[in-house]
């Protein structure tokens, strides 16, 4: 029994939902964005996936990993800021405690 | 044989420690057990013949993010400790998304037809992908690169301490 393609996308759908499950369900802003990192993970592990078994001529999904990568670590750069900002105003990090518009 | 000994390997270094992200009360052992996860993704890239894309994400995730999120808890204490109730009042719900997301993948992924095919990537990934880079999706690569700029810009506009 070799290693399928159908192998990567279940690992990978687990991953996401372990993802989605932190991303509803933790308090702490950080603890959220950890969990918004596993669920890029797992869309990335899709994207090579698919170029290894689907169209191994190009590099297409390889491309695209990394432009995801590159996005991914803008976006915890800008949420990580935001979570600084916010502890520094409101001197929480529990986003259900952040609930106010102007301070 | 081997090929799948290191897929179960891999599959169980990703998704244990993943497990612990999400689940444990204390905050800096979930974001060290980013690593792991992250290390075993880059297994997957080796086993799928993508040498750069798995350079990247150790030097990305493994090394910046994990470092990044580690900073932002330092800084941030108050809201991180065990005796802190971590979880909101949606577990039953998240519970039950994740689950039923599961599920529901798990039953389609089998039964899909793709449209595999059998060719063979090219020999020196790395030097494909910076071709590629260069010359089609040059555009992709400019804009990506100015958006980096922006959220370099941004985050430091953000996180500033203002006089």
């Amino acid at each position: 029994m070799t290693v399928g393609l159908t192998h990567y996308l279940v690992v990978s759908s687990l991953l996401f939902c372990l993802g989605l499950y932190a991303v509803l369900t933790r308090r702490n802003a950080v603890a959220i964005l950890m969990g918004i990192e596993l669920m890029l993970n797992a869309g990335n592990i899709n994207l090579v996936a698919f170029n290894r078994y689907v169209a191994p001529g190009a590099v297409t999904g390889h491309i695209f990993a990394l432009v995801v990568i590159t996005l991914a670590a803008c976006e915890a750069a800008i949420g990580l800021a935001l979570v600084m900002a916010a502890y520094r105003s409101l001197e929480t990090v529990h986003v259900d405690e952040i609930n106010v518009m102007k301070w | 044989m081997g090929e799948l000994a290191a897929f179960i390997i891999l599959s169980a270094v990703i998704l244990i420690p993943a497990t612990v992200v999400v689940a444990s009360r204390n905050i800096v052992r979930a974001a060290l057990s980013l690593v792991p996860t992250f290390l075993g993704v880059t297994g997957f890239y080796i086993m799928l013949h993508a040498e750069f894309v798995a350079g990247i994400q150790v030097l990305i995730y493994a090394g910046a993010i994990t470092v990044l999120i580690l900073f932002v808890i330092m800084l941030t204490q108050g809201g991180s400790g065990e005796e802190v109730r971590q979880v909101n009042e949606q577990v039953p719900l998240g519970v039950t998304a994740a689950v039923w997301l599961a599920f529901l993948l798990l039953l389609v992924l089998p039964r899909t037809p793709w449209p595999l095919s059998p060719g063979r990537l090219p020999q020196y990934s790395a030097q494909a992908v910076g071709s590629a880079f260069l010359t089609n999706y040059v555009l992709i690569f400019e804009i990506t690169s100015l958006v980096l700029l922006v959220a370099l810009i941004g985050a430091i506009v953000i996180a500033r301490r203002e006089e």
